[in-house]
Protein backbone atom coordinates (compact mmCIF):
# COMPACT_ATOMS: atom_id res chain seq x y z
CA UNK A 1 0.00 0.00 0.00
CA UNK A 2 1.31 3.39 -0.77
CA UNK A 3 1.51 6.67 1.74
CA UNK A 4 -1.44 7.97 0.08
CA UNK A 5 -3.70 5.21 1.84
CA UNK A 6 -1.43 4.91 4.67
CA UNK A 7 -1.12 8.22 6.50
CA UNK A 8 -4.80 9.38 6.32
CA UNK A 9 -5.42 5.92 7.33
CA UNK A 10 -3.03 6.31 10.15
CA UNK A 11 -4.02 10.15 10.53
CA UNK A 12 -7.63 9.22 11.04
CA UNK A 13 -7.27 6.11 13.64
CA UNK A 14 -5.51 8.78 15.75
CA UNK A 15 -8.13 11.45 14.93
CA UNK A 16 -10.90 8.23 15.75
CA UNK A 17 -9.06 7.32 18.52
CA UNK A 18 -8.77 11.03 20.14
CA UNK A 19 -11.97 11.79 19.61
CA UNK A 20 -13.45 8.84 21.33
CA UNK A 21 -10.26 8.99 24.47
CA UNK A 22 -11.75 12.84 25.02
CA UNK A 23 -15.19 11.86 25.27
CA UNK A 24 -16.47 13.98 22.18
CA UNK A 25 -17.74 10.83 20.58
CA UNK A 26 -20.34 11.39 23.42
CA UNK A 27 -22.73 13.95 21.90
CA UNK A 28 -24.04 14.49 25.68
CA UNK A 29 -20.36 16.03 26.53
CA UNK A 30 -20.52 18.26 23.43
CA UNK A 31 -23.72 20.01 24.64
CA UNK A 32 -22.32 19.89 28.02
CA UNK A 33 -19.74 22.07 26.85
CA UNK A 34 -21.87 24.66 24.65
CA UNK A 35 -24.38 24.94 28.39
CA UNK A 36 -22.06 27.93 29.57
CA UNK A 37 -25.47 29.23 30.86
CA UNK A 38 -26.31 25.95 32.32
CA UNK A 39 -23.93 22.76 33.91
CA UNK A 40 -20.64 23.59 32.21
CA UNK A 41 -19.03 20.60 31.22
CA UNK A 42 -15.17 22.15 30.21
CA UNK A 43 -13.93 18.61 28.93
CA UNK A 44 -14.02 19.93 25.07
CA UNK A 45 -11.80 22.93 26.28
CA UNK A 46 -8.86 20.47 27.32
CA UNK A 47 -9.44 18.36 23.50
CA UNK A 48 -9.23 21.67 21.74
CA UNK A 49 -6.40 22.85 24.15
CA UNK A 50 -4.66 19.75 23.34
CA UNK A 51 -5.15 19.29 19.86
CA UNK A 52 -4.41 23.43 18.62
CA UNK A 53 -1.07 23.08 20.71
CA UNK A 54 0.62 19.85 18.99
CA UNK A 55 -0.74 21.25 15.30
CA UNK A 56 0.82 25.07 16.61
CA UNK A 57 3.87 23.36 16.93
CA UNK A 58 3.53 21.65 13.87
CA UNK A 59 2.69 24.59 12.09
CA UNK A 60 6.27 26.12 12.63
CA UNK A 61 8.05 23.79 11.78
CA UNK A 62 6.36 21.31 9.12
CA UNK A 63 5.38 24.20 6.31
CA UNK A 64 9.31 25.01 6.61
CA UNK A 65 10.11 21.91 4.49
CA UNK A 66 10.69 21.68 1.05
CA UNK A 67 7.73 19.29 0.55
CA UNK A 68 5.62 16.98 2.88
CA UNK A 69 7.22 13.46 3.10
CA UNK A 70 4.83 11.73 0.60
CA UNK A 71 3.82 14.79 -1.91
CA UNK A 72 5.35 17.39 -4.11
CA UNK A 73 4.13 19.67 -2.28
CA UNK A 74 2.01 21.41 0.30
CA UNK A 75 -2.22 22.22 -0.50
CA UNK A 76 -3.47 24.88 2.15
CA UNK A 77 -6.01 26.95 2.62
CA UNK A 78 -4.54 30.32 1.61
CA UNK A 79 -7.66 32.57 2.14
CA UNK A 80 -8.13 35.52 4.63
CA UNK A 81 -10.98 37.04 3.92
CA UNK A 82 -14.23 37.49 5.67
CA UNK A 83 -17.28 37.06 3.88
CA UNK A 84 -20.95 36.98 5.48
CA UNK A 85 -20.82 33.10 3.20
CA UNK A 86 -18.83 32.00 6.08
CA UNK A 87 -20.15 33.81 8.76
CA UNK A 88 -23.65 32.41 7.90
CA UNK A 89 -22.14 29.11 7.20
CA UNK A 90 -20.41 28.97 10.62
CA UNK A 91 -23.33 30.13 12.56
CA UNK A 92 -25.52 27.62 10.72
CA UNK A 93 -22.84 24.92 11.78
CA UNK A 94 -22.76 25.74 15.47
CA UNK A 95 -26.79 25.39 15.56
CA UNK A 96 -26.64 21.79 13.91
CA UNK A 97 -24.16 21.23 16.46
CA UNK A 98 -25.52 22.74 19.62
CA UNK A 99 -28.70 20.67 18.69
CA UNK A 100 -27.73 17.27 18.32
CA UNK A 101 -24.04 17.62 19.93
CA UNK A 102 -22.54 15.79 16.76
CA UNK A 103 -20.02 17.30 14.63
CA UNK A 104 -18.42 15.49 10.84
CA UNK A 105 -16.02 13.82 13.43
CA UNK A 106 -17.47 12.14 15.56
CA UNK A 107 -20.43 11.27 13.34
CA UNK A 108 -17.91 9.09 11.36
CA UNK A 109 -16.02 7.97 14.84
CA UNK A 110 -19.01 6.13 16.22
CA UNK A 111 -19.58 4.06 13.30
CA UNK A 112 -18.69 1.47 14.51
CA UNK A 113 -19.77 2.30 18.41
CA UNK A 114 -23.43 3.51 17.82
CA UNK A 115 -24.32 2.26 14.16
CA UNK A 116 -27.62 3.79 13.77
CA UNK A 117 -27.25 6.79 14.97
CA UNK A 118 -24.14 7.62 13.36
CA UNK A 119 -25.47 6.15 10.10
CA UNK A 120 -28.71 8.43 10.40
CA UNK A 121 -26.87 11.56 11.16
CA UNK A 122 -23.95 10.40 8.52
CA UNK A 123 -26.87 10.23 5.84
CA UNK A 124 -28.22 13.48 7.20
CA UNK A 125 -24.99 15.19 6.55
CA UNK A 126 -24.40 14.28 3.57
CA UNK A 127 -27.56 15.25 2.70
CA UNK A 128 -27.20 18.77 3.83
CA UNK A 129 -23.51 19.08 2.13
CA UNK A 130 -25.33 17.86 -1.42
CA UNK A 131 -28.03 20.88 -0.53
CA UNK A 132 -25.46 23.23 -0.53
CA UNK A 133 -24.01 22.43 -3.47
CA UNK A 134 -27.27 22.57 -5.32
CA UNK A 135 -28.20 26.16 -3.71
CA UNK A 136 -24.83 27.42 -4.68
CA UNK A 137 -23.78 25.68 -7.67
CA UNK A 138 -20.18 24.45 -6.53
CA UNK B 1 -7.95 13.35 37.83
CA UNK B 2 -10.94 16.03 38.82
CA UNK B 3 -11.44 19.53 38.15
CA UNK B 4 -12.22 21.41 41.16
CA UNK B 5 -16.24 22.71 40.51
CA UNK B 6 -16.35 20.02 37.27
CA UNK B 7 -17.25 16.80 39.12
CA UNK B 8 -18.27 15.40 35.42
CA UNK B 9 -15.42 16.85 33.54
CA UNK B 10 -12.25 15.05 32.02
CA UNK B 11 -9.51 17.17 31.92
CA UNK B 12 -6.73 14.31 31.60
CA UNK B 13 -8.55 12.10 29.13
CA UNK B 14 -9.87 15.37 27.18
CA UNK B 15 -6.36 17.02 27.34
CA UNK B 16 -4.49 13.51 26.09
CA UNK B 17 -7.32 13.13 23.37
CA UNK B 18 -7.01 16.18 21.92
CA UNK B 19 -2.97 15.59 21.62
CA UNK B 20 -3.78 12.54 19.22
CA UNK B 21 -6.37 14.49 17.15
CA UNK B 22 -3.55 17.14 17.31
CA UNK B 23 -0.69 14.54 16.47
CA UNK B 24 -3.52 13.07 13.50
CA UNK B 25 -3.55 16.53 12.10
CA UNK B 26 0.02 16.92 12.40
CA UNK B 27 0.52 13.70 10.37
CA UNK B 28 -1.63 14.68 7.83
CA UNK B 29 0.10 17.93 7.26
CA UNK B 30 3.96 16.24 7.60
CA UNK B 31 2.74 13.59 5.29
CA UNK B 32 0.82 14.72 2.47
CA UNK B 33 0.91 18.44 3.32
CA UNK B 34 -2.63 18.65 3.46
CA UNK B 35 -5.66 19.83 6.32
CA UNK B 36 -6.99 17.31 8.73
CA UNK B 37 -10.75 19.08 7.76
CA UNK B 38 -13.32 16.02 8.44
CA UNK B 39 -15.94 18.07 6.75
CA UNK B 40 -13.75 18.09 3.69
CA UNK B 41 -12.94 15.38 3.27
CA UNK B 42 -16.05 13.60 3.71
CA UNK B 43 -17.11 15.56 0.60
CA UNK B 44 -14.26 14.50 -1.08
CA UNK B 45 -14.91 10.87 -0.28
CA UNK B 46 -18.42 11.09 -1.53
CA UNK B 47 -18.12 13.26 -4.48
CA UNK B 48 -19.86 16.46 -2.83
CA UNK B 49 -17.12 18.87 -3.19
CA UNK B 50 -14.13 19.05 -5.35
CA UNK B 51 -10.34 18.71 -3.83
CA UNK B 52 -6.99 17.68 -5.09
CA UNK B 53 -7.13 14.81 -2.42
CA UNK B 54 -7.07 11.98 -4.34
CA UNK B 55 -10.45 9.93 -3.35
CA UNK B 56 -8.58 6.98 -1.86
CA UNK B 57 -6.75 9.00 0.03
CA UNK B 58 -10.03 10.33 1.61
CA UNK B 59 -11.93 6.97 1.77
CA UNK B 60 -8.45 5.78 4.32
CA UNK B 61 -9.13 8.65 6.78
CA UNK B 62 -13.16 7.98 6.66
CA UNK B 63 -12.57 4.50 7.34
CA UNK B 64 -9.50 5.13 9.72
CA UNK B 65 -12.35 7.11 12.23
CA UNK B 66 -14.67 4.33 13.06
CA UNK B 67 -11.83 1.94 13.94
CA UNK B 68 -9.43 4.76 15.99
CA UNK B 69 -12.91 4.99 18.50
CA UNK B 70 -12.86 1.16 18.24
CA UNK B 71 -9.42 0.80 19.60
CA UNK B 72 -10.17 3.00 22.64
CA UNK B 73 -13.19 1.15 23.17
CA UNK B 74 -11.52 -2.19 23.20
CA UNK B 75 -8.35 -0.60 25.32
CA UNK B 76 -9.19 2.46 27.65
CA UNK B 77 -13.12 2.31 27.04
CA UNK B 78 -15.47 4.46 25.12
CA UNK B 79 -18.21 6.62 27.29
CA UNK B 80 -21.64 5.75 26.35
CA UNK B 81 -23.14 8.05 24.38
CA UNK B 82 -25.97 9.68 25.23
CA UNK B 83 -28.11 10.87 21.64
CA UNK B 84 -30.56 13.38 21.16
CA UNK B 85 -34.01 12.30 19.66
CA UNK B 86 -34.17 11.05 16.25
CA UNK B 87 -35.65 13.69 14.67
CA UNK B 88 -33.34 16.39 16.32
CA UNK B 89 -30.47 14.17 15.11
CA UNK B 90 -31.83 14.13 11.36
CA UNK B 91 -32.50 18.01 11.51
CA UNK B 92 -29.00 18.77 13.31
CA UNK B 93 -27.02 16.54 10.65
CA UNK B 94 -28.82 18.77 7.34
CA UNK B 95 -27.88 21.67 9.17
CA UNK B 96 -24.52 20.90 10.30
CA UNK B 97 -23.43 19.47 6.88
CA UNK B 98 -24.90 22.48 4.85
CA UNK B 99 -23.52 24.83 7.59
CA UNK B 100 -19.83 23.00 7.05
CA UNK B 101 -19.84 23.83 3.46
CA UNK B 102 -21.34 26.82 3.42
CA UNK B 103 -18.32 28.15 6.09
CA UNK B 104 -15.89 26.24 4.55
CA UNK B 105 -15.20 23.52 7.75
CA UNK B 106 -15.99 22.56 10.45
CA UNK B 107 -14.45 21.45 14.11
CA UNK B 108 -11.70 19.96 13.06
CA UNK B 109 -10.72 22.32 10.13
CA UNK B 110 -11.45 25.13 11.39
CA UNK B 111 -11.04 24.63 15.32
CA UNK B 112 -7.81 22.73 14.91
CA UNK B 113 -5.97 23.32 12.08
CA UNK B 114 -7.07 26.60 10.90
CA UNK B 115 -7.05 28.08 14.76
CA UNK B 116 -3.45 26.68 15.94
CA UNK B 117 -2.41 28.32 12.18
CA UNK B 118 -3.93 32.19 13.70
CA UNK B 119 -5.96 32.07 10.53
CA UNK B 120 -8.37 34.87 10.60
CA UNK B 121 -11.11 33.05 8.52
CA UNK B 122 -10.82 30.06 10.95
CA UNK B 123 -10.98 32.11 14.29
CA UNK B 124 -13.86 33.96 12.90
CA UNK B 125 -16.09 30.50 11.94
CA UNK B 126 -14.68 28.80 15.43
CA UNK B 127 -15.79 31.87 17.64
CA UNK B 128 -18.87 31.95 15.80
CA UNK B 129 -20.10 28.16 15.62
CA UNK B 130 -19.15 28.22 19.59
CA UNK B 131 -21.55 31.47 20.17
CA UNK B 132 -24.39 29.73 18.12
CA UNK B 133 -23.69 26.64 19.75
CA UNK B 134 -24.25 28.30 22.90
CA UNK B 135 -27.18 29.80 21.93
CA UNK B 136 -28.94 27.07 20.71
CA UNK B 137 -28.32 24.87 23.77
CA UNK B 138 -29.24 27.68 25.80
CA UNK B 139 -32.74 27.67 24.37
CA UNK B 140 -33.48 24.40 24.12
CA UNK B 141 -32.84 24.21 27.99
CA UNK B 142 -35.32 27.05 28.01
CA UNK B 143 -37.81 25.43 25.91
CA UNK B 144 -37.39 21.96 27.74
Amino acid sequence: MSARILVPAASGILFGAGLALGGMTNPARVRGFLDVFGDWDPTLAFVMGGAVLVMAIAWRFIPKMAHPLFASGFSLPERSDLTPHLLIGAGLFGIGWGLAGLCPGPGFAILLVAPAEALVFVAALLSGMVLHRVAFDR
Amino acid sequence: MMLPGFPDAAPLEGFAGGVLIGLAAALMLLGLGRIAGVSGIAGRAFAINSSSLPKSSAWAFLVGLPVGALLIGFSAGIERPEFASWPVILAAGIIVGFGTRMGSGCTSGHGVCGLSRLSQRSIVATLTFIATGVATVFVMGALA
